[in-house]
């Protein structure tokens, strides 16, 4: 790919510029600094043109020749996935293009000085607890529109474009006020995980009805066991999750959406505080209040010793305990009981989202071979390869159907499948943390002490309001 | 030598100095500027004018933050600094004149070593230390001694307490480096006084209050800055220990943390850097205070 005259230059100074600053030989350039570190980057050309040939096997038009830098967050998924699948398979695509590749535990930390520099690496996994703020980068222009991606063919599904081989709901994920600019790839299903083999010595079924959820939690209660828990300490989105999965399947996922809206009294809808009454009142009952000062690993660890029978959680969790699982144990999950008769949704129907982000750098040296790469994570060959490395189902339509991987992840599968369309997530948390941070301490309120259910509305209406009345905060609807 | 001093004091400060310009007053002036906008963290900064001090007047978990270094500022001092004296008295003059030298208790010397000792711990393993002493089940350490576990006390987990549970960490950790500091400030203080008010009667009560306490002044007014200054970080044990990062409800709730939270989660740069310069004035006015409250005319020895 050529280099358009100038930004060469321009980044040259600098990277000088920061070294000098680094060697402590500047004296006080303050000003100086900050259009460097804090503002600059936004006269970067934008290098997005198809400077290769496209053909059927290059749609995009990427550069065969052009080096492709792929950053990868190394948490609960791990890397392997990327160098062992992704990477070989854009580079039989691309022999001639050597991919740099690199990890780290701390996204923002490493990658957004350089992207401010106006050096970002090309492909971005954006995730872990120091994600960056994917509205504030497409607010900046730093994000690479995907819609061609989405209309290209499939790597290796014959006559499908790569969003015929998505599940539905997948490229709105990744939209920011209608034009997709992230990819949401892992495909997370959210139930109430139990031990089947715990479950199966004591004749104990996943209950359907609320009564039935209830005179389980007591059997479990009479056996010594904690019948239900999360923790308090730093998982209780889990928990909220929950309780919105349960104002969802009372009142329609409409509920949720007003949520993601900040409609007017969408969290004193009569369905989110019947659910709320609902959840207080488990954790009042059959709960244990030491569990608010727990970390999720450890309420995790004590249902792996059979000292919690039911635990809220998302489609990770097997991998993510897969080395302290004794072997008497088997992860499996069941859709969240319905608390009324008269529900408006089924009681198979779950909270699944598109999770874990990747997106191409609008400012990098190969936009195009960055979305050939996202182009190769979408084949039907990079989703099993993902799948079987994390026990983590992605976004590619039955890529996994046949495969026998682990006993957690076929239980999730079979759940996802028997909720057909009736699926649903929201979004205000990665939308509006503030409001994500206060739906923490109310659960945590409404579950640890005592279980107002008005309260747990009240507080969380008033906090919705605040974020509505913020002019500083950029509102996003769906 | 007289025409080639210049050359030699630019050459020796230049270093340091451009050190100093660059990571601090450049940072400093960075932060001041960013207070202005409402930059996020990529692209342009807009000027706001003085529109992140308006919002932050209007946070209410700022003022719970504020209450919050109120409570560590007024104790946090107050109790490390009485129970270093304390400690620095039983280890330098309590265990009564020998041979006419004053000396500590018996095994001052180990105690000087254990004292100290937390304060070669790293804060971030004193706060996961701590994190299993609090646990609120029976793998904590003060729950399964007490009674097993069941009906734990709840820490970090009750709003009651959680402060001060945070609190009694500072303290402990604190605590060794004090005991030095006055341990080095009574070293100073001649024999003769503490003998010459032996030989008038003074219990040991009595030269405590009336001898080291006076002689003292200077080291324990720096002590109390020092300590004040700590009272309004307390990041890192709250970051690594409490519910839900300043929880629960907001009740170890620091603005350090807030500080942390806005540029991380929340990406509000701006108003971060706006919750920063607050805390500079803070922390400068509060240094200002002290220095002048307490001041006093120093006793000549």
């Amino acid at each position: 790919m050529a280099e358009i005259p100038g930004t060469g230059t321009e980044l040259d100074r600098r990277t000088v510029l920061r070294r000098a600053a680094m060697a402590g030989l500047l004296a006080t350039p303050a000003m100086g600094l900050l259009n460097a570190c804090a503002s600059g980057g936004d006269e970067g050309a934008n290098t997005d043109t198809p400077s290769g040939e496209k053909s059927d096997t290059n749609p995009l038009g990427v550069d065969p020749k052009a080096p492709l830098e792929v950053v990868i967050f190394n948490g609960g998924l791990g890397t392997k996935y990327a160098t062992d699948v992704h990477i070989p398979s854009y580079n039989k695509l691309f022999p001639e293009s050597k991919v740099t590749f690199s990890q780290t535990e701390e996204i923002a930390t490493v990658i957004q000085p350089r992207v401010n520099a106006g050096d970002p690496p090309d492909m971005i996994n954006n995730s872990g607890s120091k994600l960056m703020d994917m509205g504030a980068l497409v607010q900046a222009g730093q994000a690479q529109d995907l819609t061609e991606l989405f209309a290209a063919p499939s790597v290796d599904i014959a006559g499908s474009t790569v969003k015929d081989t998505l599940v539905p709901g997948t490229v709105e994920q990744g939209q920011f006020n209608g034009k997709p600019y992230a990819l949401n790839y892992a495909f997370t299903v959210f139930g109430l995980w139990y031990n089947s083999k715990l479950f199966a010595a004591n004749n104990w079924t996943a209950p359907k009805t609320w009564a039935e959820f209830t005179a389980l939690l007591d059997q479990i209660k009479g056996k010594g066991i904690l019948p239900y828990s999360y923790a308090g300490a730093n998982a209780s989105y889990y928990q909220y999750l929950v309780i919105l999965t349960s104002a969802a399947k009372i009142g329609g996922p409409d509920v949720l959406k007003n949520i993601d809206n900040l409609a007017d009294g969408a969290w004193q809808a009569p369905a989110v505080k019947q659910a709320a009454q609902a959840w207080g009142e488990i954790g009042a009952k059959y709960g244990n209040k030491a569990h608010l000062g727990l970390k999720h690993t450890e309420v995790q660890l004590q249902q792996n010793q059979d000292k919690v029978a039911i635990y809220p959680s998302g489609s990770w969790l097997e991998n993510e305990q897969a080395k302290d699982t004794p072997a008497g144990f088997e992860y499996a999950v069941m859709p969240v009981p319905s608390v009324t008769g008269s529900d408006a949704m089924p009681q198979t129907a779950i909270y699944a989202a598109a999770g874990e982000i990747y997106f191409v750098a609008a400012k990098g040296k190969n936009p195009r071979g960055g979305m050939e790469y996202l182009r190769h994570m979408l084949s039907k060959a990079g989703a099993q390869g993902f799948t079987k490395a994390t026990k983590v189902l992605t976004v590619v339509k039955g890529a996994t159907d046949g495969l026998t991987i682990s006993p957690g992840l076929t239980s999730s599968d079979t759940m996802l499948k028997a909720a057909g369309a009736d699926y649903f997530s929201y979004r205000f948390d990665t939308w509006y943390k503030k409001l994500d941070d206060e739906a923490r301490a109310a659960t945590n309120e409404l579950m640890f002490s005592g279980g107002d259910a008005q309260k747990f509305c009240d507080r969380m209406q008033k906090a919705a309001d605040a974020v509505k009345a913020d002019s500083s905060i950029q509102k996003f609807t769906r | 030598m007289r025409h080639g001093k210049y050359p030699f004091i630019i050459g020796f400060l230049a270093v340091p100095v451009a050190l100093y310009g660059t990571f601090v007053v450049a940072a400093y002036v960075q932060t001041f500027q960013l207070s202005f906008t409402s930059f996020r963290g990529f692209g342009a900064a807009t000027y706001v004018g003085l529109d992140n001090f308006v919002r932050l007047w209007d946070d209410s978990q700022f003022w719970q933050a504020l209450r919050n270094h109120a409570v560590l500022l007024i104790f946090l001092p107050l109790i490390t600094i009485a129970i270093a004296l304390v400690f620095a008295f039983l280890l330098n003059v309590g265990g009564g004149a020998k041979g006419g030298m004053q000396r500590g208790v018996w095994g001052s010397k180990f105690y000087r070593v254990v004292f100290f000792f937390p304060q070669l711990l790293a804060l971030a393993l004193v706060a996961v230390i701590f994190g299993r002493v609090y646990s609120p089940d029976g793998s904590g350490l003060i729950n399964g001694l007490l009674n097993g576990g069941d009906d734990p006390i709840l820490f970090l987990a009750d709003q009651r307490w959680a402060l001060w549970s945070i609190l009694a960490v500072l303290i402990w950790q604190a605590v060794g480096f004090y005991v030095v500091l006055f341990s080095a400030g009574m070293g100073s203080v001649p024999q003769e006084i503490y003998e010459a008010a032996a030989l008038d009667g003074a219990t040991r009560v009595t030269l405590f209050f009336r001898v080291t306490i006076p002689l003292l002044w200077n080291t324990v007014q720096v002590a109390w800055v020092y300590l004040g200054i700590a009272a309004f970080d307390a990041f890192a044990l709250v970051n690594i220990m409490t519910v839900d990062r300043g929880g629960p409800d907001g009740a170890t709730m620091v603005l350090g943390m807030l500080i942390y939270r806005n540029i991380f989660d929340y990406s509000q740069y701006g108003y971060a850097s706006a919750i920063g310069v607050v805390l500079f004035f803070l922390t400068l006015t509060f240094a200002a205070l002290t220095l002048r409250v307490t001041r006093r005319d120093t006793v000549e020895m």
